[in-house]
């Protein structure tokens, strides 16, 4: 089997504005998105509790609500989670509220209104750890794109590391723009969902960097773009496949994973998507846009020591 | 040529046998079981299990196997049911011992022996409490503070000074009224602790001083407010009947309790929401305590108690100091003797100073109070009851005039330790919050390992199937080291005994996609490098060396993420960072070091003229 029987020859580098325009788009939608809309936070990041019940029969989520409401919780938030009879209850923090207490009081209203509620879950949240996971997340974040600016600077020259650093904050607007766009919940594994992202488009993009580099070494002739071009094309069969094997997993994950880790399977599935797409077009193109030539690309000390005999 | 040296092939086959014989535990599941351990924490006797298993036949309870496990006894049962039922029948029948439910894995002897275990389940997959704590830090230091305050104010009266000593914020103000005085108070107040900080200031018409706690001293008592929460919370936890409970700092201010099997999270609170203190009282010595205790009657003006081996002691009735006075407890030696350092606040030294001078040779008890609840069964039904457990923890002679600060010896260095962090643990409360609560129902952690292994598998088969399929020969070999690689990550958790949690089965997932990263990019060289018309051994030969420092930058970089996610995250996070972390060191080690052993015995020692990698464009 073979996806392409020589090797293809796109012209990437050609596209590359109509790229530029298409991820332009994406990006105002997703900050247009995140700024009117919001995300749609878990009770990580919001506090809050949150019970996952399972019942005899389907769950009747209007009772559910109804019941709590008169039970003096405001806006319970009560959906489907999985099957038909089990039901998810998230309800807001509450000032001065003690987690335990309102555990208590939320089973004892569930059984009094239907005695085959079945506890599956129970999460309490405190506003502090919420507010302290959302600075913990950010930094982190920050500190893996700093970290991985340093390394790829060393390995290849600072404006490949500009272009892949461009790529991966392209990544994580479109991916948390996606969350906010479709309302899906952003809870802590959608953080590790993005930073795995960060790892994977990062590590798509190193390998054609890489063979960018050894193009430039070979063929000393050829302009920037060209040799960038038929880098990308000599990596795609490489990058559709790792690509492919990936999101297979993840479809697997997302299917058969069960509810609490499909948000995470279909966060990494849209990052491996949008991972796959920037290592092509957006990498090559900001470094092509930062006029890269032969010289960026081979650290002088690395040089002198392959020269050596 | 494509050959291995001997080594290198000895280090591959023996990292992949390794590997499976540490993993070889995870295959053998586990049995419902009973853990018995002895309240006081010694080792259970062999002939406790002896005592066990007689009590389980006559109650006609069928279990499989009953013996001792790292000084705990173990009982396994054939099913839940019987479990349930022997542990109803235990706890009744051995009031010393903690009976915790447990699953007990079925790992043969031989690996025992060899110190291997299957993976750790998080509490995710098994079901459980987690709380964690927040410890009030602002108030402890404020605690601190205050105490020195009242030390203070002490002080310069008893010496006649004249001030207006004041709590501003965590300042202490100390004016002094008398500027002749000064030279005096300035002596005074720097006695109080050589480390605490104390600057010379004007309060409007008034001189004196500011006193504040050092750096030093803040970070010290802020491990300290935490240390002994964590205590604390340990002790509870063991009354709780918990087997393999997790207790930890986590973070600056947090602590994390993890309580495996435990299904009710209010009952779990309550009792880790459960108060001691102490009580220093002298020793009656002119009634006979074993006569009191026969006619169940103490003299007028004593009470009767006993200490932790039952033996009776009568002490007066009144209490000297209590454990809200005291401030620090620590162990230690002194002249060679173990001993207990144990500080009072002004008022509780004052006392102790009176008390101590009246009383000299005569023995002070030291009487440990615990408010414990616990659920008993009343009709039929469960109730929460508060019982008040008091003991006397020793007894010493007073041997000299003491106050703030004394020494308790006479004690062993074990009792020594444990005195003082009782002492702490129970009279020294820093005020705790819980700031967040999960609980996993059982059937939810059994739907999680199920689902868990089901997504694997159809991952794993899925990535087999097309690696097969697009390389060939060469994508089984591909697919072998996939193979020793899901061996190898899990031998490494068993190893580590890093808790395995559904984000970490996710990461182990991600890893089985993304190890045959590295075999594509080695497999789509060789083919190029065929195209290009080498030879099938010189294209092996290119085609791995080309392509591996590529894979060396695109793991390390994935591998930074990685550490980040581990570094800066908790629970579920970290144990996506962990699996993925391990994934990405073991596939390298097999997809490249391994797939080249294989390569290299089937293709290097013989002529050669096609490679079974798949693609058409291949030179024959």
């Amino acid at each position: 089997m073979n996806f392409f029987h020589r090797v293809p020859n796109f012209n990437f580098m050609g596209g590359r504005r109509i790229a530029t325009v298409f991820s332009l788009v994406l990006i105002v939608v997703s900050f247009a998105s995140i700024f009117t809309r919001g995300l749609n936070f878990g009770i990580d990041f919001t506090g809050g509790v949150l019970l996952e019940v399972e019942y005899a029969g389907p769950a009747d989520l209007a009772a559910i609500r109804e019941t709590l409401t008169q039970a003096g919780f405001s806006t319970p938030l009560v959906q489907n989670f999985g099957t038909v009879s089990d039901a998810l209850i998230r309800l807001p923090p509450q000032e001065g509220q003690d987690g335990g207490e309102i555990r208590d009081r939320v089973l004892s209203v569930l059984q009094a209104h239907d005695p085959s509620v079945e506890l599956r879950r129970i999460e309490f949240v405190g506003p502090q750890v919420g507010a302290d996971l959302t600075e913990q997340g950010s930094l982190a974040m920050l500190i893996a794109l700093i970290l991985i600016f340093i390394y790829v600077m060393l390995r290849f020259r600072w404006k490949f590391a500009a272009g892949a650093i461009a790529a991966l904050i392209h990544d994580v607007i479109i991916l948390v723009g996606f969350f906010s766009v479709f309302g899906i919940g952003f809870d802590l594994t959608i953080l590790a969902a993005i930073l795995a992202t960060i790892g994977y488009s990062l590590n798509d993009t190193i390998v054609v960097f890489d063979r960018i580099r050894e193009n430039f070494r070979l063929i000393r002739r050829g302009s920037p773009d060209e040799i960038i071009n038929s880098s990308i094309n000599q990596m795609l069969a490489r990058t559709l496949i790792t690509a492919m094997t990936t999101a297979l997993v993840l479809v697997a994950l997302f299917v058969l994973g069960g509810e609490s880790v499909s948000g995470f399977a279909l966060a990494l599935i849209v990052g491996i998507l949008v991972g796959t797409y920037s290592s092509i077009y957006i990498a090559s193109a900001a470094a092509l846009a930062l006029d890269v030539s032969p010289v960026d690309l081979i650290p002088p000390k690395r040089e002198a020591i392959d020269d050596l005999p | 040529m494509n050959r291995y040296p001997l080594w290198k092939n000895v280090l591959v086959v023996g990292v992949i046998l390794f590997g499976a014989l540490v993993a070889s535990p995870n295959l053998f599941g586990d049995d419902p079981a009973l853990q018995i351990t002895r309240e006081d924490g010694n080792d259970v006797a062999e002939l406790t299990v002896g005592r066990i298993t007689s009590v389980l036949e006559t109650q006609g309870i069928e279990f499989s196997q009953a013996g001792i496990e790292g000084g705990a006894a173990v009982v396994r049962f054939p099913d839940v049911d019987s479990q349930l039922r022997a542990s109803a029948v235990l706890n009744e029948e051995l009031p010393l011992y903690v009976v915790a439910l447990t699953l007990a894995p079925r790992t043969p002897a031989v690996l025992r022996a060899l110190g291997l275990r299957p993976m750790s389940l998080g509490l995710d997959l098994r079901g459980g409490v987690h709380f964690l704590y927040q410890v009030d830090l602002d108030t402890a230091i404020r605690q601190y503070i205050e105490t020195y305050e009242g030390d203070l104010r002490a002080d310069l009266r008893e010496a006649g000074i004249r001030n207006r000593v004041r709590l501003n914020g965590n300042v202490i103000e100390v004016p002094i009224l008398d500027p002749a005085q000064l030279d005096e108070a300035e002596t005074i107040v720097r006695m109080l602790d050589p480390l605490i900080e104390v600057r010379s200031a004007t309060f409007g018409a008034d001189r004196g001083f500011r006193v504040q706690l050092s750096p030093a001293q803040i970070t010290e008592r802020q491990n300290f407010a935490i240390q002994q929460n964590t205590i604390t919370l340990r002790n509870r936890v063991n009354e709780l009947g918990v087997a393999e409970p997790v207790v930890q700092r986590q973070g600056l201010d947090r602590i994390l309790v993890q309580l495996p099997g435990v299904q009710d999270p209010s009952q779990a609170e309550r009792i880790l929401g459960a108060t001691a203190t102490l009580e220093f009282r002298l020793v009656d010595t002119e009634n006979d305590a074993f006569e009191a205790e026969r006619r169940n009657r103490p003299p007028l003006n004593s009470i009767l108690r006993a200490d932790r081996d039952g033996v009776p002691i009568l002490l007066r009735r009144e209490v000297i100091v209590s454990g809200d006075q005291l401030t620090d407890a620590t162990f230690g030696y002194s002249q060679g003797q173990p001993a207990v350092f144990v500080r009072l606040n002004s008022q509780g030294a004052s006392r102790m100073l009176d008390t101590t001078q009246a009383n000299l040779n005569r023995p002070m008890a030291i009487l440990f109070i615990e408010e414990k609840p616990e659920i008993v069964e009343r009709d039929g039904e469960q109730v929460l009851r508060t019982t008040r457990e008091e003991t006397v923890l020793s007894s010493p002679v007073i041997r000299g005039v003491f106050s703030s600060n004394f020494q308790i010896t006479g004690i062993t260095p074990f009792e020594g330790q444990d005195l003082a962090l009782l002492l702490r643990a129970g009279a020294l409360a820093t005020p705790i919050v819980k700031v967040e609560e999960r609980t996993i129902g059982p059937s939810l952690g059994q739907d999680n390992i199920e689902r868990g292994r089901t997504a694997v598998m159809t991952g794993f088969l899925v990535v087999v199937l097309f690696m097969a399929l697009y390389y060939r020969g060469f994508g089984m070999i591909a697919n072998v080291a996939l193979f020793a690689n899901v061996v190898l990550i899990i031998a490494l958790l068993s190893l580590l005994q890093a808790s395995l949690t559904l984000p970490g089965i996710a990461g182990i997932v991600l890893t089985v996609g993304m190890a045959v990263d590295a075999n594509v990019l080695i497999f789509e060289r060789i083919r190029e490098e065929l195209r290009n018309g080498n030879s099938p051994q010189a294209s092996i030969r290119a085609g791995y060396e080309k392509a591996f420092s590529t894979i060396a930058d695109a793991n390390i970089t994935t591998l930074i993420a990685a550490m980040v996610l581990f570094a800066f995250g908790t629970g579920p996070i970290k144990g996506f960072a962990v699996t993925l972390t391990l994934g990405i060191i073991t596939s390298m080690f097999t997809a490249i070091i391994g797939t080249r052993a294989i390569v290299n015995a089937l293709y290097g020692y013989r002529q050669v003229k096609r490679l079974s990698i798949g693609g058409r464009a291949q030179h024959a």
